[in-house]
């Protein structure tokens, strides 16, 4: 299948991880759970400390329609309520939990349910109830992407197994251990939208991951595995709906409005999970990966686990570890403390040594245009940067700052080794900031 | 050659004969007032009086739908000039404001969480954890209030913080606008007591942050007149309107009280004195 406009093509690294099978890790000595872990509105936490809790239990409560419960990942105790240093780049409040050992699920949780007698409303409030976010790594809620608003037709799934960022193999792991399971997860999303056709698209480089999901796709009916071509960011879902259809998401709009619906592998997987089993969203497969860390590993943490307790269970740091990124070294968030924690987005932790870490230096554009070439909204950031470092955010939105997906390949072609990424942040943030005082 | 001069010259003489009477027809008054008053004007264009340019501000000046007081970065010795081509008097009121940091935690006192080397602009690292500093109310000292500034007349030290000279501070508010965590106040330039710190945090952790934040531990409340220092939310905060002996500086225990203001010589080390004097 073919390609965008745009792209790059990274070191893919990905040979570090990618013949590692899933390992669940041992529960912590404690876990930190963000209260904070979808897009959209933050949900209320309702639990204070000393509180004793069981794995499944509700936590934190929606905060509006565009929001999703949390649950408590395993039984123990509410220890403290503090702010702790989100993956995503923030410090916010997060539950310290400590557990029991006896990992004892709340009622009604980890009970199996024929999904064949369930209707498409009540598989949604089970998605819904469940907690389930994008685990591609936005964390926007599964269940607004499951609901329409009338007159916006979905007549195609597409299931996104690209994973196209450089390093991590979670979503390649997970089709390779669990591709019944993704297969049943995608059925449901079909049948909450009623579709008829289901595309799994994975990228080339993945041939393993393809023959897997073939496989166990055969038989059944209204599913087709394609296989995408290796170009970063073949998995934004803009992109790989062009890749897959030439169909055009509206610049500001949602792949609703051209009548897709795009879900990671691993939003499938936990899906199946939820519905079936009545399990909400406690854990997930991280990629802790990079040659900072001894052992690369694929692993099945609990949400709350954090960062240090999974670096020492994939053997500790080396001694010349310079970088801890949350999420791929494309799009991810540099971390300072080891106290950040498994978030529902976090797919992955790269580590680099000293001699890995790129230094931006902020040297003027040379207007080459190379970044032009490989902006794959087809924006020209090079105008973008130069109009937001010297502080016009109204010309950076009249060109479009808002359709920036912040992938990176900008930064990553630049000659002059600038920042772009983190103007094109600068600039978006500001732009919101602009419109809310607009009101 | 000859006809070529001549038809030349008679070309140039009716041309201009035609200039010239444009010039005395379609003759624009400019009150010559206007021009004085923009010459008088402090001229950087700012816009801090809410109109687009110091020609314009002349303007509405000379028409009197302004006040001769109009330029609050010029102040006083500038509404006194106005006045008097306006041909009023201007009776001169109170003392003009000038723009402070209100934090002393430079890299040799505030810790640091983590290693920065983005873009350097304030807004840009407080994006990430809100800023490199242990301390979230701190000064990120990237500089952005110097780049802003019109006037030049803030200093980027080398230890890591930005510090206004009042003496070429107009008090145009444009830094206290742009500085992403707030703590750029406008205080009267004749005071001399200053506590330079913007935490709420509590004392203890204030501590693990920063040798010189305020712990709110009240002492120069007690030692200061009745309500010359008050306390919000943790943190000490002077009434810029009350009269605060010297003194007081020696009651704080973290030396977050700063004696600077007029007539006031301050040691600065060596390095940070270099940067202040080299661009002054």
């Amino acid at each position: 299948m073919g390609s965008f406009f745009g792209g790059i093509h990274p070191r893919y690294n990905k040979e570090l991880s990618d013949r590692q099978a899933i390992e669940t890790m041992p529960l912590p000595g404690k876990l930190i759970v963000h209260f904070t872990q979808n897009l959209g509105a933050p949900p209320r936490p309702i639990v204070k400390k000393g509180d004793d809790v069981k794995k499944g239990q509700v936590i934190a409560e929606p905060g509006g329609f565009v929001s999703a419960p949390v649950h408590a990942p395993t039984s123990g105790t509410v220890k403290s309520i503090d702010v702790y240093p989100h993956p995503a780049g923030t410090d916010m409040p997060a539950a310290v939990i400590v557990p029991d050992g006896n990992d004892e699920w709340a009622d009604g949780c980890d009970v199996e349910r024929d999904t064949n007698l369930l209707d498409a409303d009540a598989i949604k409030n089970l998605i819904q109830a469940g907690g389930l976010v994008g685990k591609g790594g936005a964390a926007f809620p599964t269940h607004v992407k499951l609901s329409p608003p009338p007159g916006k037709k979905i007549n195609l799934l597409i299931i996104n197994g690209a994973e196209c960022e450089p390093y991590l193999t979670a979503d390649h792991r997970l089709m390779l251990d669990r591709p019944s399971e993704i297969l049943e997860g995608a059925a449901l999303f079909a049948r909450v939208i009623g579709v008829d056709l289901i595309i799994v698209a994975i990228e080339r480089n993945k041939p393993d991951a393809i023959g897997r999901m073939s496989e166990h796709a055969a038989g059944r009916a209204g599913f087709s595995i394609e296989a995408m071509d290796v170009v970063y960011p073949q998995g934004a879902e803009k992109q790989l709906i062009y890749s897959l259809t030439k169909r055009r998401v509206p610049a500001g709009g949602l792949p609703m409005d051209v009548g897709v619906l795009v879900q990671n592998v691993g939003t499938a997987y936990a899906a199946y999970e939820a519905v079936t089993f009545d399990r909400p969203l406690i854990e997930r497969v991280v990629t802790v990966t990079g040659s900072g860390i001894v052992q690369p590993k694929n692993v099945l943490a609990r949400i709350g686990a954090t960062f240090e307790d999974l670096i020492a269970f994939c053997g500790g740091l080396k001694s010349d570890t310079g970088k801890i990124i949350s999420g791929g070294p494309m799009m991810g968030v540099a971390q300072y403390s080891l106290d950040a924690s498994v978030t529902k987005g976090t797919s992955g932790i790269v580590l680099l040594t000293n001699d890995e870490i790129p230094q931006f230096t902020g040297d003027a554009c040379i207007r080459c245009g190379r970044c032009v070439n490989v902006c794959p909204m087809g924006l020209n950031p090079s105008a973008l940067s130069i109009f937001i470092e010297r502080m016009m955010f109204e010309r950076a939105g009249e060109y479009n700052v808002m359709d920036c997906i912040e992938c990176g390949c900008c930064a990553y072609v630049c000659p002059s080794r600038r920042p772009m990424v983190h103007h094109l942040r600068r600039g978006k943030a500001e732009v919101r900031k602009a419109a809310k005082k607009a009101g | 050659m000859l006809t070529a001069i001549i038809a030349l010259a008679s070309l140039a003489l009716l041309a201009s004969f035609g200039l010239a009477m444009a010039a005395r027809v379609f003759a624009v008054e400019i009150d010559p007032k206007v021009e004085a008053i923009e010459e008088a004007l402090p001229g950087a264009n700012c816009g801090v009086c809410g109109l687009p340019g110091c020609a314009e501000l002349a303007r509405h000046i000379a028409e009197g739908t302004a006040e001769v007081d109009a330029c609050p970065v010029g102040g006083e010795a500038v509404a006194h000039m106005i006045a008097s081509i306006m041909g009023q008097t201007f009776e001169g009121g109170g003392v003009r404001s000038v723009a402070m940091v209100m934090c002393n935690g430079d890299d040799e006192v505030a810790a640091k969480r983590f290693f920065y080397n983005g873009v350097y602009d304030c807004n840009s690292a407080a994006l990430l954890f809100g800023g490199d500093k242990a301390c979230s109310y701190g000064c990120l000292g990237q500089g952005t209030c110097a780049g802003v500034c019109p006037f030049g007349a803030i200093d980027m030290l080398p230890s890591g913080l930005a510090r206004v000279n009042p003496e070429k501070c107009t008090g145009c508010t444009k830094c206290v606008s742009a500085c992403p965590k707030g703590i750029i106040k406008m205080i009267p330039s004749d005071r001399t007591v200053h506590i330079l710190c913007s935490s709420h945090d509590k004392g203890g952790k204030v501590r693990k942050s920063c040798r010189v934040g305020c712990i709110g531990c009240q002492r120069c409340v007690k030692a200061a007149p009745e309500g010359a220092i008050e306390m919000e939310e943790n943190l000490a905060v002077v009434n810029y309107e009350a009269d605060i002996p010297h003194t007081v500086a020696e009651s704080c225990p973290m030396n977050t009280i700063v004696i600077r203001g007029p007539g006031i010589v301050e040691e600065l080390d060596t390095e940070n004195k270099a940067a202040v004097e080299g661009r002054a």
